[in-house]
Formats: structure tokens, C-alpha cells, sequence
């Protein structure tokens, strides 16, 4: 049988997890924002990974026919979101039940709660088919893919179309409702959910002339053309492999958990190691010659030293401060009225990088609107807090010893392009430009990465012994 | 062990006890036994001077760090900060001026005697000039004596250097402490106590070296610091100090036979599975939970650099009974923070070969330029030069708002991990660690 194991990363702001095989190859990956339950988010994660193995698992055995097939590339793609479909529509309902029971406790007053309750229904009616829509076609993009941040757009959306009058009430029914429905762990059958998604999969197809009549959000590719007028055949001829991976038993023969609420996983003791420890591991394992490793995750950062072993012989880690860290772009992304996501790609366009002295993330924001007001462009500002987190980081690379060629980059906040940019160019001004810059398209799941492999090596290492353990919270 | 937060007491402990509480009640009752009081700083002390004279020596930053220990710094600080001290001063200063403005209450509880004489004997920390500025205004009038320690620029100590020493001494510490003490210094009497501080000196070093055995016999910072204490403060000298440490040197004697490994306040520690050596002072608004971090998880400190602060005994420094204020000039250059950062380095190197470290740990005050400007050149350094792990964390003296437990855990906890994975690592790799 083969063997898997697992590594949970759970941070303050994501909870990442990733399932390797025997050659250290990731074959699984899942993430989700981490939330007040540590156990519900990282039983997100894993089964998200479990998830996804199973589509890698399916993948590598097509391999050849998909390559000869764009068809069954295609389907499986689509299969997948659709699949993240049914998933969060069992949420979805588990919030509608929760948005009700709020109703019930909080609204004492017969005809405001109907009121409210009808609303309610309204808003759901509104935003599910356009949250459908997406999922089917593949709409959602670049924006983040967590349930509550994607209800709570379209949720939001609703609300303000309605009057101001109900504003307070449908906001204080959702804030007290989102996070149990949120800290709730749902059970899922994978098989079962597989054919719900094979069937809408089946629909979709079938109504795609109506619907590409009536949506111009549906782009045609020669992928989808193809399997347009092939799809009953497709869909038998995958059935057999889909429901053999189905049925795969994933035998995780051991696991890590690490990340800021490492101490609180439900795990055993020795499964626990440090996340610095496995950021170093998880970089080193996938550019082996990596010397330097900076993180830059949510709530800190960290600039590590490796030896040829992937071991750590120092690093330095700011936690007293915020401005550098995956927070302070979600404050100024607040503070500007966009997504975290168009950050980085506003940030690029800047033509010059406007100076930002405040090393105070909430005084960053006021900065940030004294120099809106002076008339300094968005894109200008966005430039200079950009290059203002990389300028902390390249004082705390400095304490660590510096970069060594070569030099690898993780965490969530490698995702951003113009922290990318600024990040290259003053590593470089530093260090020479022959330092080599690694920058993986897993870079955030470096943590969960270097867990598992820890946890492949069984390498155990022990904490202090009276250290609590929190239970689960029950349900 | 009937009660786990009972502390362990041995007999040595005892008589340390016993010494403190003489000391503070002598303190208390200095002006009925028309003793005369000087106060002066840990580094480069000239105890066996001041006693001499007969008479008592305060040493601020002691007193500062026991109000540390009971809790009591945090508010002294904010009393201190509440009339114009900066949130950047050294908190030992702040610490020791809000004891004072809240009555100069000893931390056996008994008032402590103002100064009669203000003794600067070591100048490398310039904080001290300044403290000892502000002390002066809390008593105006207060005699005060200040001798000029050079740095040890080239890494050593010339002949050029004595002499300057030996002249600040006889020309203007030695007039003056003879004005406020009313006596004519008696050179017998102070060779006498010399010879005393060479016997404690001795058993000192051996104790020190007691940790090259594996596994340690004692921990050499967290323990240490009690042990230095007697040495490095009003006892040098003194019958008593010679009895302490022939009476610790004797249990450590015993505890190598037994193979028991060092004491800690819940008992021992069980295995010995790091060996560090630290640089820096502790943090003393958390003493005990910071050491716990460290003997929960069977690390030992083998050497530190901090209970070098009171002078470089294991590198050969003693007293001479015939060369008093030769020897006491040496004594002052020849203190840890007067070294210059080579020496340091040097120093630590030694160390880690000398006691067999797994790593090397950092401790960065925030408080104190002496000791926290140039360790990251140190860490860094080391990290080259031995192949081996380091670690770096911050906290403060006295201030308890700039220790957070959760960091020092969190870094801590890696740097373990590291250690450890380390010797898994290089065991399944073939490497000899």
C-alpha cells in the first residue's frame, strides 16, 4: 500500500495542508482561513489535501490519455470546481440555518423577524445562482476562495441594494452567525459529493447553448468545444477511474503540525515542530542549494539560515511589529477599498515609489490618506508600502547574516507580484546579481511541506513536557 | 519532593541566605553603627577597599534586579518614567531611582541608608556616569569619587594603563574615601582581604570548570548567578565568602560523585540534552519562567559570559596581596563588558570548545548598550568560526513590559528543535557533531 504523510501549517491568517508520498512529491494541497476553532480549520485543510490527492491520484493515471485528449483534461478541471461547488453549497446551507436560528434568539418581535427572515431569503435566492455561476465557470479567479470571504461579498452586495433601514439588522444576523457556521466542522462523502458534481457537470453541458446565450461571462474554449459535443462519452469513460479514486484508501502513516497554533492541534506531541524549522526544510527540499530563507506570513516574519541538510543554524524572527507581515497588506487593502489580491497588481503599476516613513501599520494608514489628499496616486503609494515591507525585511535578512546564494522565498505573501519585484531588485542591490532568487508557485505551503517531510523522517522532537494540549472544542 | 514550588535548599544556599540578610540588616542600621555607605557598581568593584575602610557597600543594580525578582521593578519604573525618565533608559536606573523615590527599601525590607560616598570605579558603561549624575541630585552634597577605567582598545591591558589606574586611586578614590570615612587606609588590612578574595577566586574557578564534566554538575547561568554572587559583590574579601564557596565547591565535589546533574528550583534536571553557552544578562522580571523553558527541555548552560561581568577569574585574573592597587586597577580593565569585541569573541569561542556547547544563545537586552551593542557581529562571528547553531532572543533587565513569554517560548522552542533535529540529522548523515 502507499504511503502518505502530512503536514498542517496552521498560521495566524491560513491554515495550510499538504500530503506528500514516499519521494517527498506533494500530491495533495489544501488551505482555508484559519478561524477561532485551530481543530475545525485544520480539519479543513487536511481534508481539503485528501481532496485534492485524489484528483492528483486521478491526474498521473489519466497522464497519457490526457495528453492525447484536451477533452478529459477539461472535464477533470471542471469536475474539480464543480466538486468545491457542492462543498460549499452544503456550507451554504448550514449558514442558512444558522442565519434563521440568529433570527429566532435575536429578533423578539413577530413581524421584524419575518421581515428579516423574508429578506433573508431574498438575499439567498440572489446570490446563490451568481455564486453557482462562478463556480461552474470558473469565474472566481483571482479573488480569494474561502466560504466566508466569498458569501460575504455577495452577501454584502445584497445588502446594499436593500433599504438603509435594514442594514444594522442584516449585518448583526450575519455577524453573529458566520463564525458558528464557520467553526462548524461538515462531514463530507467524497463519492457521494463526486457524482452530485458529475451530474451538475452533466447539466451544465447540456444547457450550455441557453446559457451562453443568455451570459456573455461564458468564454468558449477549444477545450470546452470539444467537450461540448463528447460528453456522455467522456463522463462514462472517466466513471470507472473517478469512483477507483473514490474508494482509495489515503493512509496517512504520520503527520506534523506546525504554524503559530501548532501547540493547539489536536495532535500528539511529537508531532509538533517549530514552523521555522519547516519552512527551512519544506525551501531546502524543493531548491536544495537554498542558503537563505525568508518567510513572510500573516503575523510575522522570519529570515532563516540553512545548512546543506535543509538544517536551521539561525534565525531571526520580527514579532514585535506588524508593518513587513501579511496583516499590513490586508489593513492598507482595507484602508484602500480593494482586495488583497489587487494589491500587488496595482502596486506594479506604480511609476514612482512614493516614501512611507511610518514603521507603524495603523499609522501607515493614516500616511496613507494624508499623502491620498497631497494627490499622490494610488498606484504610487501602493509602490512605496510595497517597497517599505521589503526594506523591513532586508534589515531583518541583515541580522540574520545576510543572504547567501541562494535565496528562497516562502510564505503566503510570495504570492504578491510587487513584493516580488521590490524584494528581487533590493536582494540584489544588496547581495550582487548573481544571487539566485527561488520563488515557488507553493511558496505559502513551504511550512506544511517541510512538516511532512519531517513527519516522513519521523524526526520527533519533544517540547516541554507540561505542555497543554487544548482538546477540540465540542461541537 | 513534597511540594514542587518549594525551592530546593542546599547548605550553601543557606549560608547565602544568611550572609543577605546580615548584609541588608547591617545596611539598616548603618547610621546607629556610624558606618559610612558607598555606593557602587558591580563591575570593576573595589570591595576589599571599601571594606577596608569599614565601610558598607550598596551596589544599585543588584538592588535593582532583586526588585526585579520580587515583582516590584514595573512600578518603580513607571514611578521613575512619571518624573521625566525616558522610555529609552537603561531600566536598572529607572528601577533603582523609583526604589528610591518610594522610600530606598531594600529587598529584605529594610530601608536602605543613604550614600555618604558616590563610587564610580568602572567607567565603561557610561550609564553608569549618568546614574550616578542623577543619584547626586536625589542626595545633594553627596561626596563623590570617579576613576577612569580605559577600554581594552588593543585587547589588552598595558603598563601605561596601571599606572594611570593606580595614580586616579591614590590621588583622588583613596583621599576621598579616607575624608568620608575618617580612617588613614590600612594597606595590611587590605592585602589581608586580598588574600581572602584569592582563596574564593580559586574555588570560584574550579566551580566554573565543574561544568567541563558531562554531564554538568551545575548550570553556569541561571544557577551561576547566585553563585557569583558573594564573589562579585559585598563579600569578596571576607571570611565568609571563602566559606561559601569552599562550601559549594564541596557539594559540587559531591554532586560529580553522585552524577547528579544541576539543581533547579523544582529539583534537577533529569537529562542533560543541550549544552549551551549564553551571552548576556537574564532576564530577572521573569527569572524563573525563563529558566524553566530551559531545564524543562535538559538544556544546560555550561558557560555564560555574564557571571564574568564581576571580573575574568578562569582566564588566569587574580588578586594580589602584594600589588593591592596594581591588582585592583587590573581587576577594573579586566572586567567582561571591558573587553572589546575580538576578546569577546575569543572568549566565547573558548567556551564552546572548552565546555563541549551544542549552541550558542544570545540573550539581547534591550536595556544594556555594554552588553547588547556588537552581538549580532558576535552571533554571527561564532556561527563561522564553530559550525554551531545559535540562537538570539530579546528581552529586558527589569522591565517586565519587554519580556513576552509567548516570543521567547516560541523562538526558544525552534531553537531546541534545531539542536535536537541537528543531531538526528548529522547522526543519519554520518557527520560527527
Amino acid at each position: 500500500m502507499n504511503k502518505y504523510y502530512l503536514g498542517v501549517d496552521l498560521g495566524s491568517t491560513t491554515s495550510k495542508a499538504v500530503i506528500i508520498n514516499e519521494k517527498d512529491e506533494i500530491i495533495g494541497r489544501g488551505i482555508t482561513n484559519t478561524r477561532a476553532n485551530y481543530s475545525v480549520a485544520a480539519d479543513i485543510a487536511r481534508d481539503e489535501a485528501i481532496y485534492n490527492a485524489r484528483f492528483s491520484v486521478l491526474k498521473k493515471k489519466l497522464e497519457a490519455e490526457m495528453r492525447a485528449k484536451p477533452e478529459y483534461n477539461k472535464y477533470i478541471t471542471d469536475m474539480e470546481s464543480v466538486f468545491q461547488y457542492e462543498q460549499f453549497k452544503v456550507r451554504l446551507d448550514k449558514l442558512g440555518d444558522e442565519l434563521v436560528k440568529t433570527c429566532n434568539i435575536f429578533f423578539k418581535d413577530e413581524q421584524q423577524r419575518e421581515d428579516i427572515l423574508n429578506n433573508l431569503r431574498n438575499i439567498r435566492r440572489a446570490f446563490k445562482p451568481k455564486i453557482k455561476h462562478d463556480y461552474l465557470y470558473n469565474n472566481l479567479g483571482a479573488k480569494n476562495q474561502f466560504f466566508r470571504d466569498i458569501v460575504s461579498e455577495k452577501y454584502n452586495e445584497e445588502v446594499n441594494k436593500l433599504s438603509m433601514s435594514l442594514f444594522e439588522s442584516l449585518m448583526t444576523v450575519w455577524d453573529k452567525s458566520i463564525s458558528p457556521a464557520e467553526n462548524e466542522r461538515v462531514q463530507f462523502d467524497f463519492k457521494e459529493l463526486i457524482h452530485k458534481a458529475m451530474d451538475e457537470l452533466k447539466e451544465k453541458y447540456r444547457n450550455l447553448p441557453e446559457t451562453s446565450a443568455e451570459n456573455t461571462s461564458v468564454n468558449f474554449d477549444a477545450e470546452m468545444n470539444l467537450l461540448e459535443g463528447n460528453f456522455d462519452h467522456v463522463s462514462e469513460s472517466l466513471r470507472q477511474h473517478i469512483d477507483e479514486i473514490a474508494e482509495l484508501d489515503f493512509n496517512i502513516t504520520n503527520m506534523t503540525g506546525t504554524g503559530y497554533g501548532r501547540a493547539l492541534l489536536p495532535f500528539p506531541q511529537e508531532c509538533i515542530c517549530s514552523e521555522i524549522l519547516c519552512h527551512a526544510f519544506g525551501a531546502h527540499a524543493v531548491f536544495p542549494d537554498t542558503r537563505t530563507v525568508l518567510d513572510i506570513g500573516g503575523q510575522d516574519t522570519k529570515a532563516i539560515q540553512v545548512d546543506k541538510y535543509g538544517l536551521v543554524t539561525s534565525f531571526q524572527m520580527n514579532d514585535r511589529c506588524a508593518a513587513g507581515c501579511g496583516r499590513y497588506l490586508g489593513y492598507i487593502a482595507d484602508e484602500m477599498s480593494i482586495s488583497l489580491n489587487e494589491l500587488g497588481p496595482m502596486a506594479l503599476q506604480a511609476e514612482k515609489e512614493v516614501n512611507i516613513c511610518s514603521t507603524c501599520t495603523v499609522f501607515a494608514g493614516a500616511e496613507l490618506r494624508e499623502l491620498t489628499n497631497l494627490g499622490e496616486k494610488r498606484p504610487d503609494i501602493l509602490g512605496g508600502l510595497h517597497k517599505a515591507i521589503i526594506m523591513r525585511a532586508m534589515s531583518l535578512l541583515a541580522r540574520s547574516g545576510g543572504v547567501y546564494n541562494e535565496f528562497t522565498f516562502t510564505g503566503g505573501v510570495a504570492r504578491n507580484p510587487a513584493v516580488i519585484k521590490y524584494l528581487t531588485q533590493l536582494v540584489k542591490e544588496n547581495y550582487g546579481v548573481n544571487i539566485k532568487i527561488n520563488i515557488h508557485t507553493d511558496s505559502i505551503f513551504m511550512g506544511a511541506l517541510g512538516g511532512a517531510m519531517f513527519a516522513r523522517r519521523s524526526l520527533k522532537a519533544d517540547l516541554p513536557a507540561n505542555k497543554p494540549i487544548a482538546e477540540p472544542e465540542k461541537k | 519532593m513534597a511540594n514542587p514550588k518549594e525551592a530546593i535548599k542546599e547548605k550553601s544556599m543557606v549560608i547565602q541566605k544568611d550572609m543577605l540578610a546580615k548584609q541588608f540588616h547591617e545596611l539598616s542600621k548603618a547610621k546607629e553603627l556610624g558606618k559610612k555607605v558607598v555606593y557602587t557598581f558591580v563591575p570593576g568593584n573595589l570591595t576589599e577597599l571599601i571594606l577596608a575602610f569599614d565601610m558598607l557597600p550598596v551596589y544599585p543594580e543588584i538592588n535593582a534586579l532583586q526588585s526585579g525578582m520580587r515583582k516590584r521593578s514595573g512600578s518603580y519604573i513607571k514611578d521613575a518614567e512619571k518624573i521625566g525618565f525616558s522610555e529609552d533608559v537603561c531600566t536598572y536606573v529607572k528601577c533603582d531611582i523609583g526604589m528610591m523615590l518610594n522610600g530606598n527599601v531594600g529587598p529584605t525590607g529594610e530601608k536602605l541608608p543613604d550614600p555618604d560616598l558616590l563610587l564610580l570605579s568602572y567607567t565603561g558603561c557610561f550609564t553608569f556616569m549618568k546614574w550616578f549624575e542623577n543619584l547626586e541630585r536625589l542626595y545633594p552634597g553627596v561626596e563623590i569619587a570617579m576613576l577612569h577605567t580605559p577600554y581594552q582598545e588593543d585587547g589588552r591591558i598595558t603598563e601605561e594603563q596601571i599606572s594611570y589606574m593606580v595614580k586616579q586611586l591614590k590621588e583622588d578614590v583613596i583621599p576621598k574615601m579616607e575624608k568620608v570615612s575618617g580612617k588613614k587606609l590600612d594597606y595590611d588590612r587590605l592585602s589581608k582581604m586580598l588574600e581572602n578574595s584569592v582563596k574564593a577566586e580559586n574555588l570560584w574557578v574550579k566551580i566554573l570548570e565543574s561544568a567541563k564534566n558531562k554531564p554538568s554538575p551545575i548550570d553556569s547561568y541561571f544557577a551561576g548567578v547566585y553563585y557569583m554572587g558573594p564573589l562579585n559583590t559585598a563579600f569578596r574579601g571576607t571570611d565568609i565568602a571563602v566559606e561559601y564557596y569552599t562550601e559549594l565547591y564541596n557539594e559540587i565535589q559531591e554532586r560529580i560523585s553522585q552524577g547528579l546533574l544541576p539543581i533547579n528550583p523544582e529539583g534537577e534536571i533529569k537529562e542533560e540534552r543541550f549544552r549551551l553557552v549564553i551571552e548576556g544578562p537574564p532576564n530577572w522580571t521573569n527569572f524563573r519562567e525563563f529558566w524553566k523553558i530551559f531545564y524543562d527541555m535538559g538544556a544546560v548552560i555550561v558557560a555564560s559570559t555574564y557571571t564574568k561581568v564581576g571580573g575574568l577569574y578562569d582566564h588566569g585574573f587574580r588578586h594580589e596581596p602584594d600589588k593591592p592597587l596594581e591588582s585592583l586597577s587590573k581587576y577594573c580593565m579586566g572586567c567582561y563588558t571591558n573587553l572589546n569585541l575580538p576578546q569577546r569573541i575569543d572568549l566565547i569561542e573558548h567556551y564552546i570548545k572548552e565546555y563541549s556547547a551544542d549552541g550558542f544563545l544570545i540573550n539581547s537586552i534591550k536595556s544594556c548598550n555594554s552588553f547588547s551593542a556588537g552581538q549580532l557581529l558576535i552571533m554571527r562571528e561564532i556561527e563561522q568560526r564553530c559550525s554551531i547553531a545559535v540562537g538570539f532572543i530579546e528581552s529586558d533587565l527589569v522591565d517586565p513590559r519587554y519580556f513576552s513569554y509567548a516570543n521567547i517560548k516560541n523562538r526558544l522552542e525552534s531553537y531546541f528543535q534545531m539542536l535536537e533535529q541537528r543531531k538526528i540529522i548529522m547522526q543519519q548523515e554520518g557527520v560527527p557533531v
